[in-house]
């Protein structure tokens, strides 16, 4: 059972109605790229709150450390150096789940109860239901879930359910310095992001927006960023990101499709049987071979 | 049932062993691939001990039947080879199907239809072997792409598979005198002369 305040939406490899009588309000991260200084406090609260150590990997050259999400480290920092009228810009994007209204990887997941999504928007994975596929890899338009080497197990940004379920911010923005991670209500984020964009746009930042893919139906982290028409220049945001139509082939309507036809095949056969009879050697033939013999 | 000495030889015991072991294996992949194919057979898992032994083990059956298969392929490639004959048969499969067989043209030791599923399920494990590959994430690690390719490619033509092979065991059970082919490797004169009369001719001189 999950806890009572996070009320389940939807579970995967399920395919009856989750209890649905009571209402939730939607929660969001509103991540602001331009407020955010590249500290990778958010980083370390992360492993402090969820109690993950990854293993200290090497400088690759650059201040992205460690260089890609594990499932160990379930955020990290992405630094981009983009010259733009002529200045250079850093543009520092904090990647993880993105808590998808529409999430690929609880659509591609064939483990019942692997993956929840909660009323309040929160998709969290239950490793305790993981078998270990990696099917959710294929169905994230983000690239998030990572595979444990260790224990086979997916793991990923949880938005910190066990703390939002007693009201509290997830851990990256209690720690946040510069208020760059705020965390409220999915309507109040938008209204803290409207502001911050009347900010940016009053500093010449005239394509600020706020990053809200509705391709997946919306997330439950937002971006503010200062380039909305061209999300791919932090470190590679798609732009308009939508569950791949493979997968969409793949676990949609095709599956109960050939599950029909199969069960046609058996009970095509079943009734061929007993309409038509079994296909018997001819008596004729047996005993001309037994008279051939008899000679 | 006696067994004559006159039965007529159609499978060697390596045949059938070999042909045992590819469908002891397709059975386990059938029952441990449909777990993961839709949620109403995910209650399959609990036969592999749960879906994680599930996901475990269909891989490695999965290459012990591509393996096993391959002998069956060499073994059996030559003879079925699709002549015209075989064409007409298959053009005529309806009269065979709605229970006349008496104007069918002669079969030597396979009929149309047996080459077509030959040929078909050799096509289904080569292409089950290759999607299932760039699914196997315990020890391969392909572009994100492939393995959404993969993943439609292997659901799709292993349902296709599991069709075809409920018709190849219903055409078996059809045909009286059949099964005894792969449990003990005869058949008899008569069968043989009913069903495959090339076959009958070539091996009795008559």
């Amino acid at each position: 059972m999950a806890l009572q305040s996070l009320d389940i939406a939807r579970r995967s490899a399920t395919t009856t109605p989750p209890p649905g009588v009571r209402q939730t309000t939607e929660v969001a991260k509103l991540i602001d790229v331009s407020a955010c200084i590249g500290c990778k406090a958010c980083q370390v609260a992360c492993m402090e709150w969820n109690d993950i150590r990854d293993e200290v990997g090497s400088c690759s050259g650059v201040y992205d450390n460690p260089v890609d999400l594990t499932a160990k480290s379930w955020t990290v920092m992405r630094y981009a150096e983009v010259e733009e009228k002529g200045k250079l810009e850093w543009l520092i994007r904090k990647d993880g789940c993105m808590h998808c209204a529409d999430p690929g990887c609880l659509k591609a997941c064939p483990a019942p109860g692997a993956i929840i999504q909660y009323a309040n928007g929160i998709v969290d994975f239950h490793q305790e239901n993981c078998i270990g596929c990696g099917y959710c890899v294929t169905g994230c338009p983000f690239n998030v879930p990572r595979i444990s080497k260790e224990d086979n197990k997916a793991y990923k940004c949880s938005l910190c359910s066990d703390r939002v379920a007693v009201g509290q911010a997830p851990a990256c923005a209690k720690v946040c310095p510069t208020g760059a991670i705020q965390f409220g209500s999915k309507e109040q984020m938008k209204d803290y992001a409207d502001k911050r964009l009347v900010d940016l746009k009053s500093r010449g930042y005239d394509k600020a927006g706020l990053y809200d893919p509705q391709g997946v139906g919306g997330t439950h982290v937002m971006y503010v960023l200062h380039h909305a028409d061209r999300p791919e220049l932090y470190s590679g945001l798609p732009d308009n990101p939508s569950i791949s139509p493979l997968v969409g082939l793949w676990k949609g309507f095709a599956k109960p499709l050939a599950t029909v036809a199969m069960a046609a095949v058996a009970l095509g056969s079943l009734f061929h049987y007993v309409t038509k009879g079994p296909n018997e050697v001819s008596k004729e033939l047996e005993d001309e071979l037994e008279k051939e013999d008899a000679k | 049932m006696i067994r004559n000495p006159k039965d007529l030889q159609r499978y060697t015991a390596h045949e059938r062993a070999n042909h045992w072991v590819v469908g002891i294996c397709f059975i386990l992949l059938g029952l441990s691939g449909l777990a993961f194919f839709h949620p109403a057979f995910f209650p399959l898992a609990q036969l592999f001990g749960g879906g994680v032994w599930a996901r475990i083990l269909h891989p490695f059956i999965g290459v012990l039947m591509t393996l096993s298969f391959l002998g069956m392929f060499f073994r059996f490639k030559s003879l079925n080879t699709m002549t015209p004959a075989d064409k007409e048969w298959l053009a005529r499969v309806g009269e065979m199907v709605n229970g006349d067989d008496h104007n069918m043209p002669e079969q030597g030791k396979y009929n149309g239809g047996q080459k077509a599923m030959f040929w078909v399920m050799a096509a289904s494990v080569a292409l089950l072997f290759v999607s299932g590959i760039l699914l196997w994430r315990a020890y391969f690690n392909f572009p994100v792409d492939a393995v959404r390719l993969g993943a439609v490619v292997h659901a799709a033509v292993a349902a296709a598979m599991i069709g075809f092979i409920m018709v190849h065991v219903y055409a078996a059970i059809w045909v009286k005198g059949t099964i005894r082919a792969m449990w003990y490797g005869t058949v008899t004169r008569a069968w043989a002369k009913q069903h495959h009369r090339g076959w009958y001719r070539q091996m009795t001189g008559k």
